[in-house]
């Protein structure tokens, strides 16, 4: 099979849709013959045209409000959000509106809308530029929040995205955009709400979204080196959730950590550990669950430091072991 | 406080027929909502609502120019749009007691009656929340080519909100066709216009997105239409959005938990003097289009109306707890 970048995985997805059903439309900052600020959307102006690859103003309540407002009619807009720190500007129209207007009108509207965004930290763009704000959005029934990984799940995602009858938002990793995989020329879907195992162990399951899937397949071959079995589960879909994926898992290797970049206070991992505790894998677990998340601090700009705040591989590698030595099998070896 | 308690002379050019259902839902709009008042203090409504009484004529003038395919986007005091944009008395009482059969199902209430379907894209609780969805349907509406327009109502509250000037910005950008309806009722809950506002004249900042803009008095109901009539010709016509401001007051305190503490008796009793039902009625009597017995006979006829509401929305079920998360997702 082919292979392609995340960001030319992504620009297929908006292309094809847009080639499939003329609702569809794109809307957002700089997306035109800018291609976005990540380039993104270089060339689709092209092929469709600024009625459809739509240059906005700088509103980001405008264009997520005009998305919602468009998608009761009928249309099934895309909004780019330049930077996910920026959906804090436009999240009224988000969590209050898009969000809520179908079950606020007793379950007689639809609101088919996608709102797109780069989110994460690597760039050296500090603490207004680099942000995880996933589990913000996860938060308000109403909406769907996906974070694919590789570019095959960024394709997939983004399709069933706008096939889907309700607001959407998917964050997309920056340091992503650049990275390769392998992705069929025909038509498909990935369902949002499946999680991936995207390998397979027995000790340890290790559980992850975005970039963090990837920090956390390197660890996982160095945790093999040791002996040290880890199954990785890349989640894709953050609401609605693979709760059976999860529980799944770690009732057969009794160990779970959860990886994510954003601040570990209040962060998703939270809700995943309680999926787990609340669960019948709770009579399986061997140690406590684990979480490994960036620090509670603003994303810093300075490099060294930018990389101290978020999970790295080093990071992964050490919880694993840490959670080994902790239980009862590898302590009665010892 | 420069208006006439009279509707000022001008060309009518709407046939007898119109102007007597637009006073009549004038009554409509100020007998639902009195009798709202009064069953809250039964303890029949519970929650908050937001009655529209003195500001009848903005929403009945403005939306009567509209066909009935285009959209309206309303406010948290929005019961006067939906009664105006056509909606059924009866579902909108049996929403506000919260019943399965009201609008939304008893899960809006108040502030969050829609009826899609009809054009009506909803009241809305967050002041100027509405404003960007209307810019949005009306996006789509030139997508579609479907030569409807929209209607977004908003309070002077709204004017300092981040999302009316994005929102107004973006569609005099992308001239789509809404036509922005300022009711300008003096008081942004409590604030004041002249204190809440660095500018109090429309067409100041209308002119800043350059759009037109134009200060009506809306308790002229008229006025009002003939306002909305001009910038709805401009909007289908492809040339883009008007704001428009009309000028008004909310009788009622802002919410049920309102003490008036922020104004005087007088400055409401002066009001209520320019009431626009009555200045229509004396308008419409002068013209011999309704007798003084026409007008009585309708008040009845409205009174008895609200009241086969209220029983209709009293025998009507609560919604069942089983299907408490119905409607969260399409």
């Amino acid at each position: 099979m082919r292979e392609i970048t995340y960001a030319q995985a992504v620009r297929e997805a908006l292309a094809e849709e847009m080639r499939r059903d003329e609702r569809v439309f794109l809307m957002g900052e700089d997306i035109g013959v800018y291609g976005g600020a990540f380039g993104v959307t270089l060339g689709l102006i092209d092929e469709f045209g600024p009625e459809r690859v739509m240059d906005t103003p700088l509103s980001e309540a405008a264009i997520i409000g005009a998305a919602a407002g468009a998608a009761v009619l009928g249309m099934r807009p895309v909004a780019e959000v330049q930077f996910s720190d920026f959906l804090t500007i436009g999240s009224d129209q988000l969590v209050n509106q898009a969000a809520k207007m179908r079950y606020m009108f007793g379950g007689k509207a639809r609101v088919p809308m996608v709102v797109r965004t780069p989110a994460g930290s690597g760039t050296g763009a500090a603490a207004q530029h680099s942000q995880s704000l996933e589990t913000w959005f996860m938060h308000i029934p109403g909406l769907k929040v996906v974070a694919p990984a590789t570019p095959y799940d960024a394709k997939g995602l983004l399709k069933s995205a706008i096939r889907d009858d309700n607001p959407v938002v998917v964050f997309e990793h920056k340091l992503l955009y650049k990275t390769k995989g392998q992705v069929p020329e025909e038509d498909y879907t990935v369902p949002i709400g499946k999680a991936a195992v995207r390998r397979e162990g027995i000790d340890i399951t290790v559980i992850a979204t975005s970039i963090m899937v990837l920090r956390s397949l390197a660890a996982a071959d160095r945790l093999a080196e040791e002996g040290i079995s880890v199954e990785v589960i890349d989640l894709r879909s953050l609401r609605p959730l693979d709760a059976e994926t999860i529980v799944k898992s770690v009732c057969k290797t009794g160990r779970a950590v959860v990886v994510h970049e954003a601040n570990k206070f209040a962060g998703f991992g939270g809700e995943i550990v309680g999926t787990i505790v609340e669960s019948e894998a709770f009579d399986y677990l061997d140690a406590p669950v684990v979480r490994v998340a960036g620090k509670d601090v603003p994303i810093p700009y300075n490099p060294h430091l930018e990389r101290a705040a978020v999970p790295q591989e080093e990071d992964i590698v050490a919880a694993c072991r840490s959670l080994m030595r902790q239980s009862p099998r590898w302590r009665a070896l010892a | 406080m420069a208006e006439s308690t009279i509707i000022a002379a001008r060309r009518v050019d709407l046939p007898p027929e119109r102007l007597v259902h637009m006073y009549r839902q004038m009554l409509r709009i100020r007998h639902f909502e009195e009798q709202v008042d009064l069953l809250f203090q039964a303890g029949r409504i519970w929650g908050t609502f937001h009655l529209y009484i003195g500001q009848e004529a903005s929403a009945v003038g403005a939306i009567e120019v509209l066909e009935p395919d285009d959209y309206i986007t309303s406010t948290h005091r929005g019961h006067g749009h939906s009664i105006a944009k056509g909606a059924s008395i009866p579902l909108m009482m049996a929403e506000l007691r919260g019943k399965e059969t009201g609008y939304c199902r008893g899960r809006g209430g108040s502030m969050h009656i829609a009826d899609v379907e009809a054009g009506n894209l909803g009241a809305n609780g967050i002041v100027g929340g509405g404003i960007p969805i209307a810019t949005g349907a009306a996006l789509a509406c030139k997508k579609l080519g479907n030569g409807r327009v929209v209607m977004c109502f908003f309070g002077d509250g709204a004017l300092a909100q981040g999302a009316f000037h994005e929102a107004v910005n973006f569609a005099a950008v992308f001239k789509l066709p809404v036509v922005y309806v300022c009711e300008n009722n003096q008081y942004a809950m409590s604030m004041p216009v002249a204190r809440g506002l660095g500018s109090t004249d429309i067409t100041v900042r209308a002119a800043a997105y350059g759009l037109p803009g134009v200060s009506v008095d809306g308790n002229d109901v008229l006025a009002v239409y003939e306002a909305a009539k001009e910038a709805v010709n401009r909007a289908r016509r492809g040339e883009g959005p008007t704001i428009i401001e009309t000028r008004t007051y909310r009788w009622r305190g802002h919410s049920k938990s309102d003490a008036n503490r922020y104004r005087t008796k007088e400055e409401i009793e002066a009001w209520k003097q320019r009431c626009p039902i009555r200045r229509f009625g004396s308008f419409l009597e002068g013209l011999g289009i309704l007798t003084p017995v026409d007008r009585d006979r309708m008040e009845r006829e409205v009174e008895a109306e609200i009241q086969d509401a209220i029983a209709f929305a009293d025998s009507q079920p609560d919604p069942d707890p089983a299907q408490l998360a119905d409607g969260v997702y399409a």
